[in-house]
């Protein structure tokens, strides 16, 4: 099928350490069933349960991984909650938004004290405010897929991290979310990063210490608006 | 690195002898293992899931092509390349023509385990392309021109003294005289000296736990997000990888991810783990123009069907050697070997020849315990056996070993004699060690005694103990 060498190589010793040449049509259609059905295996109990569960066991998670957690009524009170939240921290009130509608549709304007941009991220931006396509109750974890209105990279280059998600949108399990990124987006999106709390390192003698080459911080607001 | 582990037993003794090493090693080797039985206590489930996660692995492996062709296809589909290589040559090669044909004349790179075992950075740079790694450990190692010696925990074997002293030394545009109060302030400055690196880089290079049939994927796992910086900024990602760390689909990867992490470093899932499918797609703010996945086979694919084949399930956690009591008492760099510990033992043979890594399957007390922390349960003491039966059978054993072996023999075939001798060995030694309970020496073994004590028999052989069971058994008495 391929004139590749290396392929052939590499194809045909394993078949040779299987004892067999491809695969007959009917096993090859059967894996292309598993892949086509992907089953589930054994999801853990910790990411089950009723929605109000999964909310208190997703901010538990943020907690326990380092991060920071508020939850708001609405989105209106988003912009008040994120000046707090810097001053609290004496950060300088600047942010950079990802351009997801969401986030648009907020009337930071309202608030005037706080600087607002909406767009990619630069080197030297301080604090970066994104949208979370789902939250995982199961360890605190965002899911975070690429596209246009959320560049990969506002994720990773700010000191302070804030990321915005709907309570509807926590689910128990990876899985729940990968159902959701298989429902709503056309196949897999190009980056799909599952963030944990800030970035952090035990590289120098086991000490753990936030703030590695991604943010030191990670404060994710809780909208119970749907 | 260079391939010492000929010379294990010498390499073991002079890391016996290193004051800082052992000091590192004191420090770190509890802290691994507490973490991980933690995480296991939070989770009811675990040993179900490592059951699954071997299952998992083994279904992959035993359709190997299959999902391998089925993977290529799909990173294809999605605009990525694939490159098969065979041999760590046609990889290191491979990688260098990506570079040159991107005109890259810095590369970052994640930290990949794979390209330490194709030895790329020295191929790399010879050929005028700088690599620069920036996970923090790796980082400080590629200054200190060392090899890792902890799969991942590259940098176990040192201590904060050698990071400050190395810092001050390679970071000469900051004042010589500055103070570190502590690792926060060695760990911010190495982020500031690698932030414009991530920038200034023509091409990224990546390592991958896992790559999924299913989407065309591939996924890293990370805790310090440079490898995220690695494949997102420059124009080129290069994810170089080997052809076993290939499952089936999404919810596979999730399964193993499940015991990955808390194996690992206790954590129940590390703070980055990414999925990257092909390069930037239309509209897309960021991301690789390009992305490349240079598959690296390198004596794998000879596993499948032997007796080792079960060795391709390793998802490079390092619980093995994280629980290793050699490990814990020579380090990473005395197996003079890319992976180190039971893992690496296990492996290695298979990557450079028994010949050159036939020490290495001697170096471990058969105590258990790395396969009993095992998430995809890889029945390592059953495999350096198989080593040291090949070994044994080449006549790659010492010769004092040998006859060492056949004195032995002869006597336990003589099963009187063996019971009186050992019987009589076992009242002598007790005798001699009966007060401190250990023997630090004992005659024609100093080479064994000279690292640690022995301990003095107490009571009988177990021959002598089990025949008394028996006859208090059939007695009708009970113990």
């Amino acid at each position: 099928m391929s004139q590749d060498p290396g392929r052939s190589a590499i194809i045909g010793n394993i078949r040779r350490g299987l004892k067999r040449g491809p695969l007959p049509a009917d096993q090859q259609a059967m894996l292309a069933g598993r892949l086509a059905t992907h089953p589930r295996h054994l999801v853990p109990a910790r990411g089950q349960g009723d929605s109000a569960r999964l909310v208190a066991s997703f901010m538990d998670n943020v907690l326990r991984e380092f991060g920071t957690v508020q939850r708001l009524p609405d989105f209106a009170a988003v912009p008040g909650a994120i000046s707090a939240y810097l001053a609290a921290q004496n950060i300088a009130a600047e942010i950079t938004v990802s351009p997801h509608p969401e986030l648009q549709a907020i009337p930071f304007a309202d608030t005037p004290l706080l600087k607002v941009r909406f767009g990619k991220a630069e080197p030297t931006d301080p604090v970066t405010v994104t949208q979370a396509f789902a939250g995982i109750a199961e360890t605190g974890t965002l899911m975070m897929p690429s596209g246009p209105e959320r560049p990969t990279t506002n994720n990773l280059l700010s000191d302070t991290a804030i990321a915005v998600i709907r309570a509807a949108r926590i689910v128990g399990a990876y899985e729940d979310a990968f159902d959701l990124l298989r429902t709503e987006r056309a196949g897999m999106p190009r980056n799909v990063m599952m963030i944990t709390g800030p970035s952090r390192s035990a590289d120098i003698e086991q000490t753990l210490e936030l703030g590695a080459h991604g943010p030191r911080s990670l404060h994710v607001l809780i909208v119970d608006e749907s | 690195m260079l391939q010492t582990s000929r010379t294990f037993k010498e390499n073991a003794t002079s890391a016996m002898a290193n004051a800082g090493l052992q000091r590192a090693l004191t420090r770190a080797r509890p802290q691994y293992a507490k973490k991980r039985l933690a995480a296991v206590e939070r989770l009811p489930e675990f040993e179900a899931l490592r059951d699954e996660a071997r299952d998992i692995k083994n279904h992959a492996i035993a359709n190997l092509d299959f999902y391998l062709e089925t993977y290529a296809a799909n990173v294809e589909k999605s605009g990525g390349i694939v490159h098969w290589c065979a041999t760590a040559e046609d990889a290191r090669k491979t990688v260098l023509e990506i570079a040159r044909k991107a005109g890259a004349k810095t590369v970052t790179k994640g930290k990949s385990m794979v390209t330490e075992e194709i030895h790329l950075n020295d191929y790399l740079e010879a050929n005028g392309v700088t690599p620069v790694e920036t996970d923090l450990a790796e980082y400080i190692l590629q200054l200190r021109h060392e090899p890792p010696s902890h799969i991942i925990g590259p940098a176990f074997h040192l201590n904060r003294e050698d990071w400050e002293e190395t810092f001050r030394k390679s970071h000469t545009d900051l004042p010589a005289d500055r103070v570190f109060r502590d690792a926060r302030d060695i760990q911010s400055e190495a982020r500031l000296q690698l932030r414009n690196k991530f920038f200034a880089a023509d091409m990224g290079i990546t390592g991958a736990n896992f790559l999924i049939a299913e989407t065309g994927t591939s996924v890293i796992v990370t805790n310090e997000g440079n490898g995220d910086l690695t494949q997102t900024l420059p124009r080129v990602h290069v994810v170089v990888t080997s052809i076993e760390k290939v499952v089936p689909t999404v919810e596979d990867t999730l399964s193993l991810l499940r015991v990955l992490a808390r194996s690992a470093t206790g954590q129940d899932i590390s703070v980055y783990t990414t999925f990257s499918t092909g390069a930037r797609r239309p509209g897309d703010p960021d991301g690789p123009e390009e992305y490349h996945v240079v598959l690296v086979d390198n004596g794998r694919s000879g596993m499948v069907g032997t007796e080792f084949q079960e060795m391709l399930r390793c998802i490079r956690c390092a619980a093995c050697m994280n629980h290793c009591p050699v490990y814990g008492v020579v380090g990473g760099h005395a197996y003079g070997s890319t992976y180190p510990g039971p893992m690496g033992s296990v492996l290695t043979p298979m990557l450079v020849g028994v010949d050159e890594a036939g020490q290495l399957p001697n170096a471990s007390t058969f105590c258990g315990k790395c396969e009993s922390v095992c998430p995809v349960k890889i029945p390592l003491t059953g495999l350096m056996r198989h080593w040291r039966e090949r070994e044994f059978e080449r006549h790659l054993t010492p010769s004092a070993m040998r006859y060492g072996l056949s004195f032995w023999a002869w006597f336990a075939r003589r099963p009187g004699l063996y019971r009186f001798g050992t019987r009589m060995a076992a009242i002598g030694l007790g005798l001699l060690g009966r007060r401190g309970g250990h023997l630090p020496r004992l005659p024609f073994l100093g080479g064994w005694t000279k690292g640690r004590d022995f301990p003095s028999p107490e009571g009988d052989t177990f021959f002598a103990r089990y025949a008394a069971a028996q006859r208090q058994r059939n007695a009708g008495g009970r113990s």
